[in-house]
């Protein structure tokens, strides 16, 4: 029962453990259903976050443009996002006749688990995970480039050379990326000393860690959300669609929901880097305190915690969604040369800075 | 390398044959691309065309000296009023016409929005093909004023067949004036929110700056005008060496640069729009009061012989020539359109670089494809 230990809603959680078990005696069983209702829950919360996202996407992209962006179906046009859903399950699902047919049907299912599977060590509020993993973020720098499989299956398989070529620049984008992922994660892993979020979060209790950290985490914080706009293919590092070279690289020849899942999978990525860079850099669902003030630490206390999580989190997700509307696109070869020339010794000599200043106990 | 169904998918050289085209997003158009790769670097164009050919130019001997015109508006249908009046002149040189000078200065005014609302329209596509979505949006906003005013003067927003021999075809709304002022005003201040989204961003600048060189000498012999030779050095501008029109009696430069690369063309646009609209405001004032269009007999009939005009578009150097066996339709019609000679050089421009590269050549040297395709 470790998944259920460190749930906030813990009366919530208990009761409906203590209820099934009442109806089902076997504890293999048990443990399955539970399961299975997280899992069917997560995605429920996952896919109504996405309708967010995607509607936030449109009215921030219409607020940079001197445009309105829907505003028709439903209230503020928040409906218009379902109705493009239903549009797009009503849509055939075309499969090419000379692609590889199990491949490609596999590609955008690959692409849905692999973010889905990061936001299993998430914190979303106080006490309120899925799975406190003691390596959570190795687990979260893991599991979130297997993403790269399903591209690269999807531009290989739909036997279209744009799609190829869109697959190609994705594989060298992704994981020249991760590398300035992993060194700015690093930073934040040496002065927290664990690599658990949950514990990462309970460090911070005192400050955010970008303000703790001083300039080489504010460093580690840019280059972060620089590296990881790169790594989930946003604007103006979205080589690998490029609408306007490759006529939507890698899944040119999806159509209906076999492409809702790519831009399923697309959201909720930048959902889970933006989750990540809250939790790592400005404390996660920790509030705002200031050591010593004790009076003002309680009222911060006082705003619900997981609403300073998505406070963050959708601040960070609001960043990236204005380089993406206001930034030109990068070509193929200045894409690595940022990555290999400009970010990636920045964060290594970045790291050592980090070790030196945790070693010295500089940070607060 | 073998693709999935089995077949090599590289040519026996080892390259990588795309088709750019006819259906693209960067194509702005029917163009077609055949491009051969080496990885992502280009190697080889070679432009196929014909997708969206219409026969103008055959197609105009058989209609009359006023009918003709209306067809070329449908060739750079960005630049329709600088068609009209490229035939409209060659007309009146056949007829050795006077026309009023009003209908001059209007005509000018014209052809300098018909400019700026191209270069604006340019500047958003460019912004488009470099993958950044929102300058599209606001070009469009000072463009739609600018196509605003075309609707109050003539009726239609793109193809507008005003110009016609002899002047223009009806005097200009009483609005016209005070809608130029307003709208040069608000561009004018709309210039550095461009240059803020835009000219100094450093993504746009490694993008384009070195990229699709293209040198005087090759402009030169390619036959390359417009903004797009004019950043390589080339001074070619027809409203400074053969004014026409009205340009004669405004102070304005050429836009000249010698940088050669995606860079400089796009400098060069964004300077001569400032151009355009300080050539409007001088003339904007100095209406003359009097005729619109000169007489004419109804039926329109050239003086046997061959006559030819040309006019600066927004893309460069528009011929028209016309062969006149005295009879009321053209013998013959060739218009030299800009986009086919600047077409021509894409090659060499975008030899050894990358498919981003491309698309910014394309983007930079602005290509209409009904102008090229006639």
């Amino acid at each position: 029962m470790r998944i259920f230990l460190s749930y906030s809603f813990s009366a919530l959680a208990t009761f409906i453990h203590s209820f099934l078990a009442g109806l089902i005696s076997n504890g293999m069983f048990l443990l399955v259903t539970e399961m299975v209702i997280t899992g069917v829950s997560l995605i429920v919360f996952l896919v109504l976050l996405c309708f967010f996202l995607g509607y936030m996407e449109r009215r921030v992209a219409a607020f940079m443009e001197i445009r309105l962006g829907p505003n028709r179906v439903g209230p503020q046009g928040t409906l218009q996002i379902v109705a493009d859903t239903v549009k797009l399950l009503f849509k055939e699902g075309l499969t090419p006749d000379s692609s590889d047919k199990f491949l490609f049907n596999l590609a955008p299912f690959i692409m849905v688990v692999a973010s889905m599977l990061v936001v299993a060590p998430i914190a979303f509020a106080k006490d309120f995970q899925l799975y406190d993993i003691n390596i959570g973020v190795l687990y979260v720098s893991a599991v979130s480039s297997i993403s790269v499989i399903g591209i690269l299956m999807a531009g290989w398989s739909s036997n279209n050379k744009y799609s190829l070529l869109g697959a190609m620049r994705s594989g060298a984008q992704i994981v020249s990326y991760e590398l300035s992922v992993g060194l700015s994660l690093i930073s934040i892993v040496i002065l927290s000393g664990s690599l658990s979020l949950g514990d990462i979060v309970k460090s911070q209790e005192n400050g955010w860690w970008i303000i703790k950290g001083h300039i080489p985490i504010i460093i580690s914080f840019v280059i972060f959300v620089i590296a990881s706009t790169a790594e989930i293919n946003r604007a103006p590092f979205d080589l690998a669609e490029a609408d306007q070279e490759l006529t939507g690289g890698f899944h040119t020849e999806y159509a209906g929901m076999k492409f809702a899942m790519f831009l399923l999978s697309e959201y909720i990525n930048l959902f889970v880097v933006s989750a990540i860079a809250a939790t790592l850099f400005l404390g996660g669902w920790m509030p705002f305190h200031i050591g010593g003030l004790v009076s003002f630490n309680h009222i911060m206390d006082y705003i619900p915690s997981s609403l300073w999580f998505f406070g963050k989190t959708f601040l960070v997700i609001f960043i990236i969604m204005w380089f993406r509307w206001t930034f030109p696109r990068l070509r193929v070869d200045q894409l690595l040369t940022l990555e290999w020339k400009y970010l990636l010794p920045i964060s290594m000599v970045n790291v050592i800075f980090v070790t030196v200043m945790a070693i010295m106990g500089w940070h607060l | 390398m073998r693709g999935l169904i089995g077949e090599d998918i590289l040519t026996e050289e080892g390259e990588f044959i795309i088709n750019m085209g006819p259906q693209h997003p960067s194509t702005h158009g029917v163009l077609h691309l055949k491009i051969w790769l080496d990885g992502e670097t280009v190697k080889r164009i070679q432009p196929n065309l014909g997708y969206i050919h219409r026969s103008i130019e055959k197609m105009s001997e058989s209609l009359s000296y006023r009918n003709f015109i209306f067809a070329t508006s449908r060739m750079d249908y960005l630049a329709a009023h600088v068609n009209n009046e490229a035939c409209a002149l060659t007309v009146e040189k056949g007829l050795q016409l006077e026309v009023p000078q009003r209908a001059k200065v209007i005509r000018t005014i014209l052809s300098e929005l018909t400019r700026l609302q191209s270069h604006q329209l340019w500047w958003g596509c460019t912004g488009l093909d470099l993958g950044g979505v929102t300058p599209f949006f606001y070009a469009f906003r000072e463009r739609e004023a600018i196509m605003e005013i075309f609707e109050e003067t003539c009726g239609a927003r793109l193809t507008q067949n005003y110009m016609v021999p002899g002047g223009i075809m009806y005097d200009v709304h009483p609005n016209f004036q005070k809608r130029v002022k307003d709208v040069m005003i608000q561009i004018k201040g709309k210039f550095e929110e461009y240059d803020n989204i835009m000219t100094g961003n450093v993504i746009l600048e490694n993008r384009l700056k070195g990229v699709g060189y293209l040198s005087k000498e090759d402009a030169l012999s390619y036959g390359v005008t417009g903004p797009t030779a004019r950043a390589s050095g080339l001074s070619c501008d027809l409203r400074k060496s053969n004014p026409y029109s009205a340009y004669d009696q405004v102070q304005f430069d050429e836009i000249l640069d010698t940088g050669g690369d995606c860079y400089a063309r796009y400098m060069v646009r964004m300077r001569e729009m400032r151009q355009s609209v300080s050539i409007i405001e001088q003339l904007i004032d100095n209406i003359p009061e009097g005729d619109f269009q000169a007489k004419t007999k109804n039926v329109i009939k050239l003086p046997k012989g061959e006559f030819y005009q040309r006019v600066e578009t927004p893309r460069g150097e528009l011929g028209v020539f016309i062969v006149s066996d005295g009879a009321a339709s053209p013998y013959r019609i060739k218009y030299r359109s800009p986009g086919f000679s600047n077409l021509s050089a894409l090659p060499i421009m975008a030899k050894g670089g990358k498919i981003g590269d491309l698309v910014a050549i394309m983007a930079t040297i602005d290509l209409v494809i009904p102008d090229i395709d006639r």
